[in-house]
């Protein structure tokens, strides 16, 4: 027993669970300041027009009703900025925080009342009379496109991403594959709503934001751009945070807004968004429509991929501004070889919610493409699709495998992967072969039945940087702080599980600070799978210098050489387990305090892997799925906590179902949002979603990072769509019958009557050319 | 549209009264986290639809966004501050921590009053109708599975008591 007790590795408990079991969480709106004033937001009913005239009138007249703001109030603050692949051409298309003389979709804010509470300023903001004359609505970013204002055009970008000889593949082809593929509008909708409260303290001279999220340290500099501040005044405050998803903590209009205000009437300034204004009001993520077409040989495999697409943006360009058409482009690939690629992504805007990301952004929609690619080369060639997939999959000798483009500013390189063991690993435990036997017998017997499978790769632990301070009071309370937030993810037990292992101290006594401005001078917040990886490191390191500096000042108290020393259960001691030893507090309290900081740095993502599996069957009679069994295999490198990882894996499929069965915001023809509540917009409840199975492998840990470690927060969502869909092919007996996602009810029963005809259906696939081999 | 005239009601919530001054359109959930300061009560959808404000009024299980605060007066309301035993987590609440049934945390004390308010009242409920029950509460983190083992589990350790 005297060696460092393990925690990498370990289900422990979470830290993060007591207050939030016991109601003592500090959410958004637990959050309140003496004499507030309450915001709300008047949002456009129209989805496209001129915005003439706001008469604020009788929303004043009401007792307790303290201001009106249009964008007169506002047009000192300039357009929300880019965070992420913020191309210049995208810029003419930011949103300003109140609409100027257009509105562009229903929800935009035109104006903001604010009240002494929260229902009056409700009631005030019904009383805000607007003129808005409407203008054409384009919905279709994959027709058209129209005007967005007098210079430009809704057609704001493109982007490429090329290798290889395309056009030469597609003349030394055997054959050619072609499909047209469309996948809805969906996005995260974290069971809490936005929300913040801002509040000015004249004796300071600090601006303060509760209810920050994501990435405070991007949010306080951006604020601080904004208003014309130095960032040091101000700080952001992340409390507990009701789930993200890539939407939530983004900077948006009320953000600016509440903090714009505070500073303008000297007092606490707090907005709760309403979930109606929530599905409206908050970024969507996902719509997309491919065509696209693969050059094969003779044998099935891929000479060359070409694929154009439509991302419809919605209205305005957000502070993701490129990220998600890019990332579909640059990933499309996934696991296989593909010699020559060209992908061009056409960022289009519609008159319906501004987009950002959603968990798996681009890889969600870009995987559904390229698997159903796979399934339709399978098909057109009568080889299995499985074989199909092997014979195409990077080897896992031509890793490091660089793609010869790049993405969020990385060049796309795979750092590790052993895609065929995993493969054959999930098919071994789905016991694939003896699946498709049983599904084959029960179709026989007149049943709807089938199996799906998806791979894909994912990507991770984006940098550059983050950076961690780890603090040893006088009094033995040792803090972890660093910039990367959490959003429930269990980011707090996942680094003390670092830090102990790597201190020689026990995770439980470890207090992890994130998300506070004030306590770190910087960190790049919580997406993109990149805390573990990222903050992970950086803990590691700040871990050891901490225990090489605790051992040095132990060594002259103890008056023992340094290099005999180790820390086991907090305790400094010699490593051969003889003589004294010395409490970590009673060297913290003898030398006043210990602290070590590091600052991890990465200029390439780490890759994670995996596939899916799904078997299930339709209800003939009311075009209802059911998922008889769904198992899911990931490559993280290595796993910090597998519960963790697992809870991850299984909150992603959910996610995944809802958007290849169930979720999709809908718009009427004149643009009118058709999903503004939880009863329109149908997310999976406990009878949807069904036992996962989930087999987390370590076969291939990174090498860029001495724990190999790799993200583990989307590949649960990244191939439902992907997997469902080739699941349901398989069902109605009718390979390329799933063509959109989601796959909802009406679109099923559609399905089902034409498999009924399934002889027909082939020759009407081939006419329609959503399936053709050439 | 001007606020109809306050009234002076009390809340009995977790054994204690609370005199409070609302208006009669109030939220019960808005009268429980705002003019009685207990916010573990969550408030996800307002429209009765993702039980993240479920409480127990007089044993049953109910969305406390679609009861007014005048409507509950008089009635034993029970929250998730109530169910612990002081430092003790209630059987529930520990099933949830042991099983990993929470994420982010927001969905929780919804599930837990939903879960606790089933239990006791029907013990012995079957794992379908339980599947049922739990249906009717949203959760985006999760995907369920740990939250329906969790109740699974918290249930049985309820029977023991």
């Amino acid at each position: 027993m005297n060696e460092p007790t393990k925690f990498i590795g370990r289900s422990v408990p979470r830290l993060e669970d007591r207050p939030l079991l016991t109601g003592q969480g500090r959410f958004a709106a637990d959050i309140s300041f003496p004499d507030e004033w309450h915001m709300r937001v008047v949002r456009s009913p129209v989805a496209h027009g001129k915005l003439v005239s706001i008469n604020p009138a009788k929303a004043l007249a009401i007792p307790g009703v303290h201001a009106v703001w249009t964008h007169e109030d506002v047009a000192h603050l300039p357009p929300i900025g880019f965070r992420l692949t913020g191309l210049a051409e995208l810029e003419p298309y930011r949103q300003t925080v109140l609409a100027r003389d257009e509105v562009r979709y229903v929800g935009e804010p035109v104006a903001a009342v604010f009240a002494e509470d929260p229902y009056l300023a409700e009631d005030a903001a019904e009383l805000v009379e607007l003129e808005i004359t409407p203008l054409p609505v384009v919905l279709d970013a994959a027709g058209p496109p129209g005007a967005f204002d007098r210079e430009h055009s809704t057609d704001a970008g493109l982007i490429e991403k090329i290798s290889g000889d395309i056009d030469a593949a597609f003349r030394n082809a055997h054959a050619t594959v072609s499909l047209e593929l469309v996948i809805g509008r969906h996005s995260g909708v974290p069971m809490e709503t936005r929300g913040a409260v801002a509040r000015y303290d004249a004796a300071t001279d600090i601006l303060e934001m509760h209810g920050a999220a994501k990435v405070p340290h991007w949010n306080r500099d951006r604020l601080a751009l904004m208003l014309g501040r130095k960032p040091e005044s101000i700080q952001l405050y992340e409390g507990h945070v009701g789930g993200g998803f890539g939407i939530r903590g983004e900077l948006y209009p009320e953000d600016v807004l509440i903090c714009a205000a505070a500073l303008a009437f000297k007092r606490p300034v707090k907005w709760i968004e309403d979930r109606r204004e929530h599905m409206v009001a908050a970024n969507h993520s996902r719509q997309q429509h491919h065509r696209i077409r693969a050059a094969i040989d003779r044998d099935g495999r891929i000479l060359g991929i070409d694929d154009e697409f439509f991302h419809d943006n919605g209205a305005y360009m957000r502070t993701h501004a490129a990220t998600v058409p890019d990332l579909a482009a640059a990933m499309l690939p996934g696991p296989y070889r593909v010699p020559a690629y060209r992908a061009r992504g056409h960022i289009r805007l519609t008159n319906k919610t501004p987009c950002g990301t959603y968990r798996s952004p681009g890889r969600y929609e870009s995987t559904f493409v390229r698997e159903r690619l796979m399934d339709a080369i399978a098909a057109a060639t009568g080889v299995d699709a499985i074989e199909i997939r092997r014979r195409n999959l990077i080897d896992k000798n031509a890793m490091p495998y660089d793609l010869g483009f790049g993405t969020l500013g990385t060049r796309l390189v795979y750092d590790s992967g052993d895609y065929a063991k995993l493969m054959d690993r999930l098919l071994e435990a789905a016991d694939w072969q003896g699946m498709r036997r049983d599904l084959e017998r029960r179709r026989a017997a007149g049943e709807l039945a089938g199996a799906g499978f998806a791979m894909f790769v994912e990507k991770s632990g984006l940098g550059p940087f983050d950076k961690v301070r780890i603090e040893i009071s006088p009094t033995g309370a040792i803090d972890l702080i660093t910039g990367v937030a959490s959003l429930g993810q269990g980011v707090e037990t996942a680094m003390a599980q670092i830090c102990a292992e790597t201190l020689g101290v026990d995770y439980a006594g470890i207090k992890v600070v994130h998300g506070q401005t004030d306590r770190i001078d910087k960190g790049l917040g919580a997406f993109a799978s990149r805390v573990t990886v990222m903050c992970g490191e950086a803990t590691r390191q700040a871990a050891v210098k901490l225990r090489d500096a605790a051992c040095a000042a132990a060594a002259t108290l103890m008056q023992t050489p340094v290099e005999a020393l180790h820390i086991v259960d907090g305790a400094v001691m010699r490593s051969d387990g003889t003589g004294p030893s010395m409490r970590l507090e009673t060297l913290a309290a003898a030398v006043g305090g210990l602290a070590a900081e590091a600052e991890y740095t990465s200029n390439h993502m780490v890759y994670p892997y995996g596939a899916h599996v799904v078997q299930l069957r339709i209800e003939e009679d009311v075009g209802a799925l059911v998922i008889e069994r769904y198992i899911v295999a990931y490559d993280i490198g290595r796993a910090v906590n597998p519960m963790l990882v697992e809870g991850q894996i299984l909150g992603g499929v959910a996610q995944g179902l809802g958007g290849a069965i169930y979720e999709e915001f809908l718009y009427a023809e004149n643009g009118d949002p058709l999903a503004v509540t939880l009863a329109d917009y149908l997310m999976p409840t406990a009878r949807e979603v069904p036992v996962v199975q989930v087999m987390i492998t370590e076969d291939a840990p990174s090498p860029l990072n001495p724990l190999g470690l790799k993200g583990a927060g989307e590949g649960g969502v990244t191939p439902v769509g992907a997997a469902i869909a080739s699941a349901i092919d398989d069902a109605l007996q009718c390979p390329g019958a799933v063509t959109r996602l989601p796959v909802s009810p009406q679109r099923l029963k559609a399905l089902i009557r034409r498999g009924i005809r399934r002889s027909d259906l082939a020759t009407n696939s081939a006419r329609e050319g959503r399936f053709r081999s050439d | 549209m001007s606020p109809s005239k306050r009234v002076n009601i009390t809340l009995t919530i977790n054994g204690r009264d609370y005199d409070i001054t609302v208006e009669p359109r109030r939220t019960l959930a808005d009268a429980i986290r705002e003019e009685c300061g207990q916010t573990g009560t969550h408030v996800g959808c307002e429209h009765g639809v993702c039980g993240a404000c479920t409480v127990i009024v007089e044993g049953e299980p109910i969305r406390s966004c679609l009861m007014f605060a005048v409507q509950a007066e008089g009635k034993k309301i029970r929250t998730v501050e109530g169910l612990a035993d002081g430092e003790t987590l209630h059987p529930m609440q520990q099933a949830f921590m042991d099983h990993h049934g929470l994420q982010c945390g927001f969905c929780t004390p919804g599930f837990l009053m939903l879960a606790v308010g089933v239990i006791e009242r029907e013990p012995d409920i079957s794992d379908e109708d339980l599947l049922d029950v739990l249906s009717s509460n949203l959760c985006r983190c999760t995907g369920y599975q740990n939250i329906i083992k969790a109740v699974r589990e918290g249930a049985k350790a309820m029977r023991r008591r």
